[in-house]
């Protein structure tokens, strides 16, 4: 069996006073009516691993108001080795902490118990918007399959903003410069690189059977392959606009559905909303041959876009790689198609606090 | 009696601000110093104003030293055509500490930043250059951290060393991201230092 979560408790996070939940390892449906707490309990999850989870909150937004005294959130994980317990918290005001096996660690060492991959409502208009939405998306493939990609990025990234504070201070130091465009391009040729070997193994994990339509992926980067000489030539250029005009932090992510030859922009809400559940599809499983086990899936909402036969489809393929996937939605008949294959939980609200009761069928 | 009690929390609070120590470890080392007044306590005051009068920093290769020169810049068999450049004395302490180098040192006082405003006349880098002149150094090895201003600053001495004709070598890969030579291990920083490739 795959890793899994197998106790969770919230304490005092957004509506959930104290919430305790036990897992067997298959898909979770949630459901319950708007506003109850069924997305807090899968951000509380999605902070079981680096970053600030599925809502990019900070941690003082996710504290229970109005008592605002701190959260904190417990988690017991069954792996190969035998059970891991991780903790994390934060007192108001404060970064958050970690736990893992009673000892304190950093975020980074989250990524070490469970990989996760999640899919929100808020991704719904991510092929209509900005390239930053996208590029957000692919690193966070990238880094799925590449651990080291974050290394990658934020050095990159830290380059970038020395360079941009010469360009804008007019420093005219060539040495210096180069020093630093010497650092974006090694940088920036392991970051193409990742994104480049992620997006390939996306592709070759496409189910050619599934109902859901694919889209072809491709990295839409002007970023040249002599990076450090483009951005040496580029340096009059970029000191008049102020920062960086070139390089992978440009980049963009195309995605054309292969059966129509059709721009993903182009597409219906609901063909936009199956390119995204295809591709997580297809992470996971690149992911499962990749390392044996399934990751984790956060699916947010994801039934209320599909059809009937689609949900089925969507619910045999996660039963299929044998991931446990926690899904949500505002009724229990969205998830009738997974039957015992799921453990299912109802949420209402209460006097502003979130209830929680497990359903046996 | 109060005045001396007031005197004595504000020594426990002195100590308590030095790197390492808490309020726990300064009151028993305060306690320790004042039940021992001659074994330690005086010793102490003694070594303190001494280094205090002559501790300097060496005027070629930026070493903490008692005199103008450091006795590593004084002993004429570290004179092996070899200097190692880091970028503090706490680095220079730990190559030290690692036996495993016989050359001369040159201490940069830092690394390039631009974000906070340390641009190559704040490093100790002209003096560099200088050095390779007039003592004949054949090798530079570049002892900085795998930090992007570390390799920044590795990159711009390689750059300015171009035309000077001796060989560049960096630290054997291995030098954790982040992670100053300072906390690395001393078996650690030999085999980085025999591993070192051409930079
Ligand atoms: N910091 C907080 N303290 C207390 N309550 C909060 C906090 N943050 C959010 N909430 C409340 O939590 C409730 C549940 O939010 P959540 O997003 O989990 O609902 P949901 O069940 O997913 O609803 P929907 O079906 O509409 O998506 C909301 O009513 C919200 O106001
Ligand atoms: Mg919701
Ligand atoms: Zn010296």
């Amino acid at each position: 069996m795959s890793v899994h979560l197998s106790h969770l408790t919230l304490s005092h996070f957004r509506s959930h006073q104290r919430t305790r939940m036990v897992f067997d390892g298959r898909p979770v449906a949630i459901h319950g009516p708007n506003g109850s707490g069924k997305t807090n309990i899968l951000e509380a999850i999605s902070l079981l691993s680096p970053g600030r989870g599925l809502r990019r909150a900070t941690p003082d937004e996710m504290v229970r108001r109005p008592q605002a005294l701190g959260w904190k959130l417990r988690a017991e994980f069954a792996t190969q080795d035998g059970p891991r317990l991780a903790e994390t918290w934060a007192e108001p005001g404060q970064s958050r902490q970690v736990r893992i096996d009673e000892k304190s660690t950093t975020q980074l060492a989250l990524g070490s118990l469970a990989p996760m991959l999640w899919l929100t409502p808020a991704m719904d208009r991510l092929w209509l918007e900005g390239a930053e939405g996208r590029r957000r998306f692919l690193d966070r493939t990238t880094l799925s399959f590449a651990p080291d990609h974050a290394a990658q990025v934020l050095a990159y990234d830290k380059a970038m903003r020395e360079r941009n504070r010469l360009l804008r201070d007019g420093v005219r130091d060539a040495r210096w410069f180069a020093a630093l465009e010497a650092q974006m391009a090694e940088a920036g040729a392991r970051i193409t690189a990742n994104r480049r070997a992620a997006l390939a193994a996306l592709a070759d994990h496409a189910d050619p059977d599934s109902p859901f339509p694919m889209a072809e992926m491709t990295l839409d980067c002007t970023a040249p392959d002599d990076l450090a000489s483009a951005l040496a030539e580029n340096r009059a250029r970029d000191m008049a606009a102020g920062r960086s005009l070139i390089g992978p932090h440009r980049a963009d992510l195309r995605a054309v559905w292969t059966a129509k030859g059709m721009e993903a922009a182009q597409c219906s809400t609901g063909e936009q909303k199956a390119f995204l559940i295809s591709a997580i599809l297809a992470n996971a499983r690149a992911l499962s041959a990749q390392t044996g086990t399934a990751p984790i899936l956060l699916l947010d909402e994801v039934a209320a876009h599909l059809d009937a036969a689609r949900r089925a489809a969507l619910y045999d393929a996660v039963c299929a790689m044998g991931a446990q996937c926690f899904m949500t939605g505002t009724g229990p008949e969205l998830f009738a198609e997974l039957g015992l294959r799921a453990q299912a939980f109802a949420v209402a609200e209460k006097d502003g606090v979130s209830q929680l009761s497990e359903e046996y069928p | 009696m109060a005045d001396a009690r007031d005197e004595i929390d504000a020594l426990i609070g002195q100590f308590a601000r030095l790197p390492g120590l808490g309020p726990r470890s300064a009151r028993r080392m305060v306690l320790h110093l004042l039940q021992r007044r001659d074994q330690a306590l005086r010793p102490l005051v003694m070594a303190l104003d001494r280094v205090a009068q002559t501790a300097q920093p060496c005027q070629r290769c930026g070493n903490i030293a008692t005199a103008p020169i450091c006795d590593i810049c004084a002993d004429p068999r570290r004179a092996t055509g070899e200097i190692c450049v880091v970028e503090d004395v706490a680095d220079l302490w730990a190559m030290e500490r690692g036996q495993a180098f016989t050359g001369r040192y040159h201490v940069l006082g830092g690394t390039l930043s631009a974000l906070d405003a340390i641009g190559p006349d704040d490093l100790r880098i002209p003096q560099l250059l200088d050095r390779i002149a007039s003592e004949g150094v054949r090798e530079v090895i570049l002892a900085l951290g795998a930090t992007v201003d570390g390799q920044t600053t590795a990159h711009y001495i390689a750059e300015a060393l171009e035309d000077s004709g001796v060989t560049l070598s960096a630290l054997a890969q291995g030098v954790p991201v982040g992670g100053e030579l300072d906390f690395l291990d001393d078996g650690t920083i030999g085999a980085a230092l025999r591993a070192r490739r051409a930079f």
